[in-house]
């Protein structure tokens, strides 16, 4: 909302000389938040004065006619001589005010005014248009002042065309609806600086009349609980809006229209009750207020012709539907500049609910929809009628009716029950009950005092019982947001100002720290950092087309996904089901960067869809849900596990003045994964890597790893389709693994470390190429029995003199006893053992035997 | 050649000389001298110490003299080796020690050669920084308490006192997920998990819930569709906006540093009232010292503790919650909310690590 301050002067008495900080600085404290000041004295620089047109010389041959000046700016320009101006406008004639900046000015946006030849003339400054002023869009013409006016030439043009003023731009949260007009804002106002008020919205009206002033029924008084309507006949259907009310329109970003309708504006900004004007001679028969029927057909006055649910409600003549009430009338009964000379205005008062959803549901924001939903004062209703007649008669004529329609259903307000030491309570600040009376007083409410009326108020939120002293407190009529205790609390520690809260640390219980799972995601994030791989968080919107360019087959389980019913895209209108999407465009993005050795990864949650799940059962607010309530909604939250995902391309050692580099492969990516578990505190005998065809993989270079038996992920080098499809480098290598999925960490049992010294033996075992080698390690290891240490592979090889489909793996086999130093029999009877079951299991050979 | 049995020769036995024998240790000592390295003293070992060299075969010759003059002659023998020997001695630890010196000369390396073998990782700095915030509150004895992105819509808003028709959702900008009526939606703030936690956990509660949240904003310097928050709840008995500002100051030096302090605009949320807007002083600001727009924060509407099974009559709460990326953005001057989520490695890397 935009307001000036010389608009609002007229209903609060601010001191003469506030500074327009100290104005900011209230309207910030009382919880108005302040998005714009623009000061319009400082819009403009240099000499802007009144001129009086003394000479006009038209000039031809140029493209366009242009008119030479002689205007008399009185002693303005140091002279008292005529200034010489040329002008393109030809709105003005000889005797006319206009508004001149003489050279050495600045007009908004910059524009330095100067002195210069032009169209063979000097040109000694400029006569100004509205627009040029930043007044308005105004550009048809330089502008003309009102002849009566009393500026004589060579005055301050400014307070003549209202660049005196500073304009406030606010921003209104949705619970005070009253604030959105110059009322409510000046009452705020007046509390802020305790100056006297003078609320236009107390100005007296005459009630409804027995015979009202136009026929109308109202169905619906759920939905409509208030509707007052007077007719003036014998209107100027050509009455121009006066510039001061179209002023303050613009100002607050209203179109001007015609006269009725500019009332209508004018009387909502200032006492925040929306109106409607229809032109009395368009409706046909009496008015019936009521919900639309399903399917109804109106078209608004934006021309947009709307299909109406049973929800909205409409106000009918006898043709059908005329307006959608609150939120925007109908094209049939609009006013016409020009043509409409009996004028019905209406100030209803719908209910908020019914015109949010009306409003959402036609895309149809206006200024009225938003004071609905935000709330309006049922009673200021006929005090806004009366005063959009007034302005109707005095600036467009005509005679109001003597009838008044008032149908009145607005239910009193309950009043609220609140223990006088609630604020205290609640905020730490020890508030009298009488400063809390007073408080609550000045903004408006009524307070009673006594505990008899805590029985009477059953729903009550918040209060203590007990209390020593209980205030019955019934709110304004324009405050409908006041209904708890807790709103009356606010209202006195936001008045009080919460400033005077002190700070005081509360005393927590002893916590827990954080949980195994928050210590794991941690160890799992910091060890890949340290191993040289940086973290994205990547978005996690992905397209459809996702899972055919990684290959999923068509029964994966990652194919079904979260869509968004309004994405930001709608190329990408799901939610990853695996990270590597997202992740893979990052890499993209970087290596489209100059980046080539790159190593990423990311810990994130993806989602899957409960398949046939539904929706979830409606749950009230009333109070807390059952166990077994909450449960059933929470069947249909999407399963969201965290995974941790990684991506590898380009050399993983870099080449450098040291040497060569070392590429990244798919045994980095495998290794990267175990590095993962190890971190994650799952290790050893639990961990089993095993090949595996798994899309996005290459199938002949992806590895399953699994944790007790259960896959928890895959690790390898990409698919070089998928490569391929997503335009990446050759070899990209990834991993993916489900962090949820793993089991916890047990205790781990210490390590008997014996000081004795090892004993070492090579073996070399030739198996066939299909023998994987952890199993072979596993057969060792079976086999040895407990005086092995340690297992190591150092050494892969084959060759013709192994036969066709064999290899040798050769490993360092560390034995070692806690107790003695082993001799070469034992060592050499353990090794034999291994060498065994690698024979019995595995059909592996000793090489060389 | 026997020497026992040869003769008594003057001539044979010159070597036994006094003016020989000095001569031989100037010799050997001259030449020690001149030896730049130990090799090439090494070399000169046997020339003057060794079977051929004047003291050894001067020694040879003390057979060929009579037996009164032998004693005499082995000791200045004697002398002259010894002499030797320390000259050797001598010119040997100089000569290592030279050596050794130049050693470390030839050796020096360049030690501002680019040492970048090993490429650098990082972490995020929002998740560094999501990290230091848990770690300040669990050192309050706040536990981090977590919950779903895509949430039921009743978490998100029923029960925080934002019903349907309020214009308080409108102004959320929801994901919703399809289809239509599903009930859920991608979570507008981390305060689903205050109804999650007080639905779960008897009070007293203290939670901070770093987390992820979503909203319909085009991207743009400053705006994501993807943001995060923490959000802080406590309830417990007694519980007063007091406690609530001494816990944001807290919050806020252990943030921006120890001038930071906190100021407060009244404000609406559904879900708390009395509710205000928080700004810190932040002296270091790249812009100068400044307030800078922080969060919001509240004392717990009882409407919501009600919805989530906490009995207003008997505890009160708090509840705070701000922008991490705003707060990155702040301390760190990043000018473009897009860096955070692109995932170019010279922006983690420049950013990710300590706290």
């Amino acid at each position: 909302m935009r307001v000036s301050v010389s608009w609002l002067r007229e209903y609060v008495d601010l001191p003469a000389d506030l500074p327009t900080g100290d104005l900011e600085q209230a309207l910030v404290d009382l919880g108005i938040e302040v998005e714009s000041v623009v000061d319009l004295r400082e819009s403009v620089t240099g000499q802007l004065v009144v001129g009086e047109v003394r000479e006009i010389e038209e000039l031809t041959g140029f493209k366009k006619p242009i008119r030479f000046c002689r205007v008399d700016v009185g002693a303005a320009n140091g002279t008292g001589e005529p200034q010489e101006i040329v002008c393109g406008a030809r709105n003005f004639a000889v005797g006319d005010r206009v508004v001149v900046i003489l050279p050495g000015g600045v007009l908004p946006g910059g524009f330095a005014i100067g002195a210069r030849k032009t169209y063979g003339h000097n040109s000694a400054g400029m006569i100004c248009s509205a627009k040029e002023l930043g007044l308005g869009d105004d550009h048809s013409g330089i502008i003309v002042l009102p002849p009566d006016g009393s500026a004589k030439p060579g005055d301050d043009a400014r307070p003549v065309v209202g660049l005196d003023d500073v304009v406030f731009e606010l921003e209104i949260t949705p619970d005070r609806g009253y604030a959105l007009s110059l009322r409510g804002l000046a009452r705020e106002l007046s509390h802020a600086f305790d100056v006297p008020l003078h609320d236009p919205g107390m100005a007296p009206a005459p009630g409804g009349t027995p015979t009202p002033a136009y026929p109308v029924e109202v169905r619906d008084t759920v939905g409509c609980d208030r509707y007052t309507a007077r007719l003036v006949r014998g209107v100027d259907p050509n009455a121009p809006t006066p510039s001061w009310m179209a002023q303050r329109l613009v100002t607050a970003g209203i179109r001007s229209i015609s006269l009725p309708v500019d009332i209508t504006n004018y009387v909502m900004l200032e006492l925040g009750q929306p109106m409607h004007a229809f032109d009395a001679d368009r409706i046909a028969g009496p008015l019936v207020v009521r919900r639309a029927e399903a399917g109804e057909k109106l078209t608004t006055l934006d021309g947009v012709n709307r299909v109406l649910t049973a929800d909205d409600m409409v106000i009918c003549d006898d043709t059908g539907p005329i307006s959608l009430a609150a939120v925007m009338g109908g094209e049939t009964s609009e006013v016409d500049t020009g043509v409409t000379t009996n004028v019905l205005f209406e100030a209803a008062h719908w209910d908020p609910a019914m015109v949010g959803r009306t409003a959402r549901r036609h895309k149809l924001f206006s200024e009225a929809a938003k004071r609905w939903e935000r709330g309006v004062d049922p009673a200021v209703a006929l005090v806004a009628l009366e005063r959009a007649v007034r302005l109707l008669t005095e600036h467009g004529g005509g005679t109001p009716s003597a009838e008044i329609l008032d149908i009145d259903h607005v239910r009193p307000r309950t009043p609220i029950t609140l223990p006088a030491d609630l604020p205290t309570r609640r905020v730490g600040v020890e508030y009298p009950p009488a400063r809390v009376v007073a408080l609550l007083e000045r903004v408006g409410c009524t307070v009673a005092q006594g505990a008899d009326r805590l029985s009477e108020d059953p729903g009550a939120v918040g209060v203590a019982s007990g209390a020593q002293v209980a205030l019955s407190v019934t709110p304004p009529t324009w405050r409908p947001d006041l209904t708890d205790p807790a709103d009356l609390v606010e209202e006195v520690v936001r008045l009080d100002g919460y400033d005077r809260v002190p700070s005081v640390l509360p005393t927590a219980p002893p916590g827990r720290g954080l949980t195994p799972r928050q210590r794991r995601r941690r160890a799992v994030a910091n060890s890949l950092a340290e191993r040289g791989y940086v973290e994205v968080l990547a978005h996690p919107f992905v397209s459809p087309e996702l899972a055919d360019q990684l290959g999923l087959p068509t029964d994966d389980s990652r194919r079904p996904a979260v869509r968004l019913a309004n994405p930001l895209s709608e190329e990408e209108p799901l939610l990853r089901t695996t990270l590597l999407g997202p992740l893979l465009g990052i890499l993209k993005r970087n290596l489209g960067r100059g980046h080539r050795d790159l190593a990423l990864y990311e810990i994130g949650a993806v989602f899957h869809p409960r398949l046939g799940a539904g929706s979830p059962p409606a749950m009230g607010v009333d109070r807390r849900p059952t166990d077994a309530e909450f449960a059933a909604a929470d069947a249909v939250v999407p399963a969201q596990p965290v995974h941790v995902a990684a991506v590898l391309t380009g050399d993983l050692d870099p080449a450098g003045w040291w040497g060569a580099g070392r590429p990244a492969g798919w045994a980095d990516a495998i290794e990267t994964a175990r590095d993962v578990l190890d971190a994650a505190g799952v290790t050893g005998e639990r961990v089993e890597v095993r090949a595996a065809e798994y899309a996005p993989w290459h199938p002949g270079r992806c590895a399953e790893v699994r944790v007790d038996d259960a896959v928890i992920g895959h690790a390898g080098e990409l698919h070089p389709t998928v490569v391929a499809a997503l335009e990446l480098p050759r070899r990209t290598c990834a991993l993916e693994l489900d962090l949820d999925a793993l089991p916890p960490t047990p205790v781990t049992p210490a390590p008997t470390v014996s000081g004795f010294p090892p004993a070492l033996i090579d073996v070399a075992l030739v198996v066939d190429d299909s023998v994987p080698a952890e199993q072979v390690r596993r057969a060792l290891e079976a086999g040895a029995g407990e005086l092995l240490e340690d297992v190591r592979l150092f050494d892969v090889y084959s060759g013709a003199q192994l036969g066709e489909g064999r290899r040798s793996l050769a490993y360092k086999l560390t034995f070692r006893a806690p107790d003695r130093t082993l001799t070469v029999e034992e060592a050499v009877a353990a090794r034999d053992a291994a060498v065994a079951v690698a024979a019995e299991r595995l059909g592996a050979t000793l090489r060389g035997a | 050649m026997s020497y026992r049995n040869d003769p008594y020769d003057p001539k044979q036995v010159a070597l036994l000389d006094p003016a020989a024998l000095a001569e031989a240790v100037a010799d050997a000592t001259k030449a020690f001298t001149a030896a730049a390295d130990p090799d090439a003293l090494t070399a000169l070992r046997s020339v003057h110490l060794g079977d051929r060299s004047p003291v050894s075969l001067a020694r040879r010759e003390i057979g060929a003299l009579p037996p009164a003059a032998k004693s005499d002659a082995g000791k200045r023998v004697n002398e002259a080796r010894r002499a030797i020997e320390a000259a050797y001695a001598d010119r040997a630890e100089v000569v290592e020690r030279e050596q050794a010196e130049r050693v470390l000369v030839e050796e020096r390396v360049d030690v501002t050669l680019p040492f970048n073998r090993r490429p650098r990782g990082a972490r995020h700095p929002l998740s560094v920084l999501m990290e230091s915030i848990s770690d300040l509150f669990v050192g309050m004895g706040y536990e981090v308490a977590e919950g779903p992105e895509v949430d039921l819509e009743w978490v998100n808003f029923d029960a925080l006192n934002i019903p349907a028709d309020h214009p308080a959702r409108g102004l959320m900008d929801t994901f919703h997920i399809a289809p239509e009526g599903s009930g859920l939606v991608l979570r507008t703030h981390t305060s689903t998990v205050q109804t999650r936690t007080m639905l779960s956990r008897k009070p007293p509660i203290y939670v901070i819930v770093p987390g992820r949240v979503y909203r319909t904003d085009e991207i743009d310097a400053t705006h994501s569709p993807v943001f995060h928050q923490a959000e802080g709840l406590v309830v417990d008995k007694g519980i007063t906006m007091a406690h609530l500002r001494g816990t944001l100051d807290h919050f806020a030096r252990a943030m921006f540093g120890p001038e930071a302090k906190t100021r407060w605009r009244p404000h609406y949320f559904p879900f708390t009232e009395p509710s205000a807007e928080f700004d810190v002083w932040f002296p270091e600001h790249r812009d100068g010292p400044q307030w800078v727009e922080w969060g919001g924060c509240g004392m717990v509407n009882p409407r919501v503790l009600r919805a989530c099974g906490v009995d207003p009559e008997v505890y009160s709460g708090f509840a705070f919650g701000m922008g991490i990326d705003r707060t990155l953005m702040v301390r760190h001057g990043v000018s473009d909310i897009r860096h955070l989520f692109e995932g170019d490695v010279r922006f983690s890397r420049a950013l990710g690590t300590g706290a």
